[in-house]
């Protein structure tokens, strides 16, 4: 995006090194620019949400143009990694936001702003409503699937495909199913049926690739072919769509191998998504790099200001922070176990294992210990984590 | 792509919220002035990106906001900012009488994400409040995820709150700073600073020391182990009565402002208290009313005392409390340090390690540290690297 993004990036970093927040000022200079937004009539993307403003304010209780306006705003808070958005979104569907049952298309979309903060619960009740309304509504399909792999409800889950997969394309049908196949003692027939998708969807968009490519990177990975998982996350690299989730997810795997020079190389300076600072600093700790005290100070604060304003979305990445970056296992596996209980992932697992092993309390991962068995879930590294903690108990 | 593979893809991203930016908060600190005065003044931090969504700063569109046009705003900002923040006296039950919010010339801070606008505020009540109710509404109809962090001052202590559209209204009972409350806090406050005083506790047991033990002097001139474990007590007891008394009396009489001398020289007089009474233990000068040490440099440490207990900020209305408090909290702290001391010294008196290595030994090592921090403190200068 060539935006003033990352020169801002850069200042705000160098901001948050200095020492303590300066007292306020009065500027010299009328000039002085104090702060950049996005420019009037700039791009065509911002203008074009110029006109979905336009079309809502000329009527906001209109559940369409509330809809379109808040998916819009959805996608630029996923793409600019800025919160902000979804708050804008909430305001855009203000009239149903408390409602029972407002139209079918406001509840998906207040679902997916519900999930945005971890109100699971809330959210799939408003999905299951949705599917259960219009059952060719493939966005709640696919929400409804969602969040039900992150609750590790795979039944739920598979229904959500299920219900998704005539109104998508072969190849994300294939890698729904595949990524809940992964999780319960199917692995090998996700991958090979994945890896099949992958070759005939030859004509698949390059965001559509992507994904499935870092569904099956993952696959791979847990199964312990690392050969093969690198192959895919490179394949998907080289899409070279900026996708925050597969550059996490590769540096993951490339720590895990002991080579944190690549994570450094591949995210660079100036990273601002907090998973992928989060990363990088790890990287740099175990590369012994001296950028890696800067850029913890910069995660402390993060987590400091989310803490401030009691929001609770971040305990998985500021557990894994206490126990890669301070050392705190104790404050570590408090935090792990908190997430556990929302979040139900093979990272969330992980980093409760690590965390109880870490802190010498293996009953506290007991959790995830259950999942990996009553699921029979393929992870070499899971379950090395589980056998370690079993001999220490 | 159609639009369910789009959901998908941002259905799974979208579960791993990747934030490179904070969410919107503002910083709302009110202080309430002790007293009767009632006058309450306030600063409220407001993001210029936030303000810029709901009133529009960059009048020339160029994706900047310039200070120039900031400042041209500043009457609509402080308006609209006024109009979202309502200040009661008394709870919500009482329909309570409004206070009048005034917004002073406004400046710019940098904060984390970025330049905010900051509001000075003086908040007027027609009574002195008993408890504030606060309705914040700020950016709730644009952005029902913004939160307004409030920092509220009164009655010496601070409490943080988080307004926004789901706890829009709070009341916050000013008087809640109980007294019992208040003397808590101080008395820990007092137990803290002992704890960390190091000097405070080097001179102490600089003079416990020897309690232990009794001066031969003629031609033996040596540290004789006490026969009984009275003997011992008593000699404690009164060191430490008399340190207690003594820094009693001058913590008062600096904190309620009769006496004040400047801190570099208290600073310093302890340090060399430290000295002197530890260098005692290696060649005594003073070995039988070692209470009369305690008490004289006691006054000393009052001072010392009485500038941390200062710094802490005092209630007006409650002065004495925090005053008793504190200085309990002191004494408990110093009870402690004697009741983990007094049993071991004693068990370990007859030893050669407690008479060479801890009492010479460690009396030489504390005059040292004191030493230092002498020279550090008369001077001005950093020695040790702590």
């Amino acid at each position: 995006m060539p935006r003033p993004i990352p020169w801002l990036s850069l200042l705000l970093l160098a901001l948050w090194l200095q020492p303590a927040a300066a007292a306020p000022r009065v500027p010299a200079n009328d000039a002085e620019v104090l702060a950049r937004v996005p420019a009037r009539g700039g791009d065509a993307r911002a203008g074009s949400l110029q006109s979905l403003r336009a079309a809502w304010r000329s009527d906001p209780r209109d559940p369409a143009k509330a809809v379109a306006l808040a998916r819009r705003y959805v996608e630029e808070a996923a793409a600019e990694g800025d919160p902000r958005y979804i708050g804008y979104a909430q305001a855009a569907l203000a009239p149903w936001w408390t409602e029972a049952a407002p139209p079918t298309a406001v509840r998906v979309q207040r679902a997916v702003l519900l999930q945005y903060g971890h109100r699971f619960d809330a959210a799939l009740a408003d999905l299951d409503a949705a599917a259960q309304a219009e059952p060719d509504n493939a966005e709640a399909w696919a929400w409804l699937a969602a969040i039900r792999m992150v609750q590790a409800d795979y039944v739920a889950a598979r229904r959500g495909c299920d219900g998704l997969a005539p109104h998508t394309t072969a190849l994300i049908a294939v890698a729904c199913a595949a990524a809940i196949d992964g999780l319960t003692g199917r692995a090998d027939t996700a991958a090979r049926a994945l890896d099949a998708a992958l070759k005939s969807a030859t004509g698949a968009g390059a965001e559509e690739q992507l994904w499935a490519l870092t569904r099956l990177a993952e696959l791979d990975e847990r199964r312990g072919e690392f050969a093969a998982a690198e192959r895919a996350f490179r394949a998907a690299l080289a899409l070279a769509v900026p996708d925050v989730y597969l550059q996490a997810a590769y540096a993951d795997f490339l720590l895990d191998r002991g080579r944190p020079g690549e994570v450094l190389a591949l995210l660079k300076e100036g990273v601002r998504a907090d998973v992928l600072l989060l990363r990088l600093a790890i990287a740099a700790k175990a590369a012994g790099d001296a950028r890696a005290a800067g850029w913890v100070r910069d995660l402390a604060a993060r987590f400091d200001a989310a803490r401030a304003r009691g929001d609770r979305t971040h305990e998985k990445e500021e557990a894994r922070f206490a126990l890669e970056l301070q050392g705190d296992a104790p404050r570590a596996l408090a935090l792990a176990r908190s997430n556990y209980a929302v979040q139900r992932e093979p990272a969330d697992a992980r980093i409760l294992l690590e965390a109880a092993l870490a802190a010498g309390e293996p009953a506290a991962a007991a959790p995830a210990r259950e999942w990996l068995t009553a699921n029979r879930v393929e992870s070499a590294a899971l379950r090395a984590l589980a056998t370690r903690l079993e001999a220490t108990r | 792509m159609n639009r369910a593979i789009a959901a998908l893809l941002l259905a799974w991203l979208g579960l791993a919220p990747a934030h490179a930016h904070k969410p919107s908060d503002s910083y709302l600190t009110i202080a309430v002035a002790d007293g009767n005065s009632g006058d309450i003044s306030g600063r409220w931090d407001i993001a210029l990106r936030d303000l810029d969504f709901a009133i529009g700063l960059d009048a020339d569109g160029n994706g900047e906001i310039t200070w120039g046009e900031v400042r041209a705003r500043h009457g609509e900002i402080a308006a609209y900012a006024l109009a979202r923040l309502a200040v009661r006296s008394g709870d919500g039950s009482d329909a309570g009488a409004p206070c009048t919010i005034e917004a002073g010339a406004q400046q710019i801070d940098d904060h984390t994400d970025g330049a905010y606008t900051v509001l000075p505020l003086a908040v007027r009540c027609a009574t002195p409040p008993a408890a504030l109710t606060i309705t914040y509404a700020l950016f709730a109809d644009l952005d029902p995820q913004h939160r307004g962090l409030l920092n509220l001052k009164a009655g010496g202590r601070a409490r943080s709150a988080v307004l926004g559209p789901e706890a829009a209204t709070q009341t916050f009972d000013l008087q809640a700073a109980s007294h019992w409350r208040q003397f808590v806090d101080y008395a820990r406050e007092g137990v803290w600073h002992i704890w960390i005083g190091f000097d405070h506790i080097l001179f102490l047991l600089s003079l416990l020391l020897p309690a232990v033990l009794s001066w031969r002097g003629g031609q033996a001139r040596d540290w004789q182990p006490a026969a009984t474990f009275g003997e011992a007590f008593v000699d404690v007891f009164k060191i430490v009565t008399a340190f207690t008394l003594a820094h009693s009396i001058t913590l008062s009489l600096a904190t309620l402002g009769f006496v004040s001398l400047p801190s570099r020289w208290v600073e310093s007089a302890i340090a060399a208290s430290v000295v002197l009474a530890a260098l005692n233990n290696v060649w005594p000068l003073l070995h039988r009313r070692r209470w009369t040490v305690a008490f004289g440099f006691g006054l000393i440490h009052g001072f010392g005392f009485a500038s941390v207990l200062i710094d802490l900020g005092l209630p007006r209305e409650a002065l004495a409390l925090a005053l008793v408090g504190f200085n309990l909290g002191v004494e408990g702290g110093q009870l402690a340090i004697v009741a983990a001391f007094l049993p071991l010294a004693f068990a370990l008196r007859r030893t050669a390690f407690y008479r060479r290595a801890v009492m010479v030994g460690g009396s030489l090592l504390i005059a040292t540290l004191a030493g230092l921090w002498l020279v550090e403190r008369a001077f001005e200068v950093k020695l040790l690297g702590f």
